[in-house]
């Protein structure tokens, strides 16, 4: 299950967290809030005693220390901030998913999102923009001529096993579309004509809320579906039940 | 009676007009002004009574607008995009940098006309234009364009992506594209301007701070407008012309296939429209930025702390301003290692940030200013700026973002540092200039009371933003409720704040309302102000005599010069004496 929601998470009104580098993000995200809040107090402190201050006559002399030192303090507190968020950045990006990873692709398109699994084979079939054609079963344009794609099965939720990584590609048809799972600590849009990984691995089983956060049209608010983190034997009798050859059929 | 000034109002019959303003009375820079300033208030008038349509429709989704009915979800779209371009393009970016820029910069460095009135008042007329053209947008068939002020195609690009994407898009480009022209002329009026007319003295090093801003501003518009001109003529093509920069080969919008002849990419819009849209935003507070360090300065009666860093500061905003486009894009879909790049200049960009936050709080150190409704606003300035710009920072951290980007914690991080604090540039910029511009002093106990209630009304609204964005809701939702399964618990989740941001938003508009009394009553007064209210030391309260005004105008010393204990003030125009030895 996931964590019981911190002190913190509560002041600050985060969401669960149920990802694997969940905690790291908000343990970075949380020394930041502190600190801007800190400024900010310090800030207006500052400003409160200034106006307050009995005006000396004496001519200022130049103090390199004072006049220096707080800009070097902020320089140096900056650095730190962005050090440790490159550190994660580093983490979470800059290679790709494991091996083993769980392969998904995510097409989205005004206004759902499509979770195509690639079957036993590990290999998404091929799709055509033509043959593209939700009313008949086909809303990813599957080309039915290749045999790799026979195995794939598409499903409106995403449904993940717990504590293994999952590595998604992500597509649009459409438009540019924002996939986001707030409680993954999770964001990548979705651009047509391109394929983007992005790889995480949820901890806790549970549904959590997957949303569009980059404006697609006026349907934009609703562009809503779940992420579904089950067991590993609860996901493995998912995959069985969806399993289904050629056209695969949406729950 | 006052000695006319040289900023005599246009077309009055004083010696001044006639020997210092050759133009004719429509190329007048103050009358540009005041039409720029004109306009800025209609565009804020109807951007404020859309805010407040989206504020009520979020916290009562089933309110119908009176006259109108419920909200539909492409209207509330439309009133975002419609928002955002009126208050980007025609508020934040025309009244600090156009409107005051031509009402008071000419006489701030000492020169009585503009570089090119005829190409002044030529950009007034096609930004006028633009916005005439933004305004009609409503009422044109399929209604105004919903993809929001960044136009992100391919929904820009293809008209069956939604309502408005048709007609209302196009004229979207249009108003755009005029004001992009428009700005670019006005640049080239107000940097030439700066460089060949300052008068005799006026040196560099002793320009006030405003006109640093100003000059930065307009030198990063020209590069900024030309390529948004750039892309929205990319665009344009892509719309009608079949070509392909910013969408890939094929596309199924609305269940129709799209071929282009070309294979783009809509990331291309993204590098070009935040090349463009980074530096827009450093364009609306700079003028602001200046400002405040001269008013905090002459309140505080003394130097800017600082001040010749502070000119390099405000150029090496300008200078990072254009690199940092990217940090727009973390989780758009750019190189991850691109994503590190834009994080250091964003992270860069803090410092000179904070080195203008502490001039500030050095000059007012200890001066015991007088606390006049100017100063208030000042100092409400510095503020916002802080609250706002601390949570720059963390937005420049591509892991924050990952789970920051586009939630109500960006919309309350742009909305203080940029909104907030700009419009309080806009109010210190009216407060402090109203004796030059009216010939009457502002009322100090309305404007006290408009400081401090928009005060409460700025952080009521913005600050709670804060939390729904970190509960993870984004932008451009049309609506909380409704929504199945965890998504609809989350976004509903945050609907008690929601109610109590709306509450802070009409007591934030309702909080203008002694401005506006205090504009009537000022306006009808007959007591016309003190010729410097202020002590202010800068050129534009040059006290001009109508024999001395064929007489040209010299700069004797750097701007914000007073004695010690702050008893006498130096102004810029006053000969240097043999005891006192400033410089």
């Amino acid at each position: 299950m996931p964590q019981a929601p911190t002190l913190a998470h509560r002041l600050w009104h985060l969401p669960l967290d149920a990802s694997l580098h969940g905690p790291a993000l908000d343990q970075h995200l949380l020394l930041n809030l502190w600190i801007v809040l800190a400024l900010l107090a310090l800030a207006h402190v500052l400003v409160f005693i200034g106006l307050a201050k009995r005006r000396t006559r004496t001519p200022p002399r130049r103090q390199r220390t004072i006049e220096y030192l707080p800009i070097a303090t902020l320089a140096l507190l900056f650095t730190v901030l962005a050090a440790r968020a490159e550190t994660l950045w580093q983490a979470a990006r800059y290679t790709g998913a494991d091996p083993s990873a769980l392969q998904v692709e995510v097409t989205g398109m005004q206004f759902v999102w499509y979770f195509r699994y690639p079957g036993p084979d590990a290999i998404f079939g091929a799709v055509k923009p033509e043959l593209i054609a939700p009313g008949e079963g086909n809303p990813l344009g599957r080309d039915p001529t290749d045999d790799s794609g026979r195995d794939d099965f598409i499903s409106s939720q995403l449904v993940l096993p717990a504590a293994r990584q999952v590595d998604l590609r992500l597509r649009a048809q459409d438009v540019i579309h924002g996939f986001s799972v707030p409680d993954m600590r999770l964001k990548q849009n979705a651009v047509p004509g391109q394929t983007i990984h992005i790889h995480f691995t949820p901890t806790a089983p549970g549904d959590y809320a997957i949303l569009c956060t980059q404006l697609c049209g006026s349907g934009h608010y609703r562009m809503a579906a779940t992420l579904r983190v089950l067991s590993q034997s609860d996901f493995d009798a998912w995959v069985a039940r969806h399993r289904m050859p050629a056209m695969g059929a949406t729950p | 009676m006052n000695p006319p000034r040289n900023l005599a109002a246009p077309g009055s019959d004083s010696p001044t007009q006639r020997s210092a303003a050759p133009h004719p009375r429509l190329t007048h820079h103050r009358t540009i002004g005041f039409a720029y300033l004109a306009l800025s208030a209609t565009a804020l008038l109807a951007g404020l009574l859309l805010s407040l349509v989206m504020r009520l429709h979020l916290a009562w989704p089933d309110w119908r607008l009176p006259l109108h009915g419920p909200v539909l979800p492409e209207e509330y779209l439309g009133a975002v995009t419609l928002h955002g371009t009126l208050m980007l393009f025609f508020v934040l970016t025309v009244a600090p940098l156009w409107g005051f820029g031509n009402l008071i910069l000419p006489a701030q460095i000492g020169s009585r006309r503009t570089a090119f009135p005829r190409f002044n008042a030529a950009a007034f007329a096609l930004t006028a234009l633009a916005l005439l053209t933004l305004l009609a947008s409503p009422f044109v068939p399929g209604g105004t364009a919903i993809s929001g002020w960044t136009s992100y195609p391919p929904m820009s690009a293809i008209a069956a992506s939604g309502p408005g994407q048709a007609l209302g898009m196009d004229v979207w480009l249009l108003s755009i594209a005029l004001f992009a022209l428009a700005s670019c002329i006005a640049a080239v009026n107000m940097l030439t301007t700066i460089l060949c007319l300052r008068c005799d003295g006026m040196v560099w090093h002793r320009l006030p701070l405003t006109v640093w801003g100003w000059f930065t501003a307009a030198l990063l518009s020209l590069p900024a407008f030309a390529v948004l001109l750039a892309a929205l003529l990319l665009l344009f093509c892509d719309r009608h012309l079949q070509t392909g920069f910013f969408l890939p080969a094929t596309l199924v919008v609305n269940g129709v296939l799209i071929r282009t002849t070309t294979d783009g990419s809509p990331l291309l819009w993204l590098h070009l429209f935040w090349f463009f849209g980074h530096p827009e935003v450093y364009i609306a507070i700079l003028p602001g930025i200046g400002l405040t360090s001269m008013v905090l300065a002459n309140f505080a009666r003394r130097r800017v702390f600082a001040y010749r860093l502070m000119i390099a500061v405000t150029l090496l905003i300008g200078l990072l301003g254009i690199l940092v486009w990217g940090h727009h894009m973390f989780v758009a879909g750019l190189s991850p290692f691109a994503g590190s790049a834009f994080a250091i200049s964003t992270m860069a960009i803090a410092l000179p940030a904070s080195a203008e936050v502490l001039s500030w709080l050095a000059t007012i150190w200890g001066s015991r200013p007088r606390l006049t409704s100017a100063m208030l606003f000042a100092l409400g300035f510095v503020s916002l700026f802080v609250a706002g710009g601390l949570t720059g920072p963390i937005l420049a951290q591509p892991i924050l973002d990952q789970y920051l980007h586009n939630t109500f914690f960006v919309v309350a991080h742009f909305h203080l540092i940029m909104a907030m604090a700009g419009v309080f540039g806009l109010f210190l910029a009216t407060y402090y200039w109203f004796p030059l511009l009216a010939d009457r002093t502002l009322n100090e106990t309305l404007g006290r009371t408009h400081f401090f209630a928009t005060l409460v009304g700025a952080y009521a609204t913005f600050l709670p933003m804060h939390l729904t964005g970190l509960a993870g809701e984004p932008r451009h939702y049309a609506q909380f409720t409704g929504i199945a399964g965890p998504a609809g618990t989350l976004l509903a989740s945050t609907m008690p704040l929601q109610r109590i941001i709306t509450f802070a938003a009409i007591f934030l508009a309702a909080a203008q309302l002694p401005f506006l009394l205090n504009l009537c009553i000022t306006l009808r007064s007959p007591f016309p102000s003190a010729s410097n209210p202020w002590d202010a030391t800068t050129m534009e309260w040059a006290p001009e005599a109508p024999s001395t005004a064929s007489v040209p105008l010299i700069v004797h010393r750097g701007p914000s010069e007073y004695s010690l204990d702050g008893q006498n003030c130096y102004p810029q125009w006053q000969p240097l004496t043999q005891p006192e030895q400033p410089e």
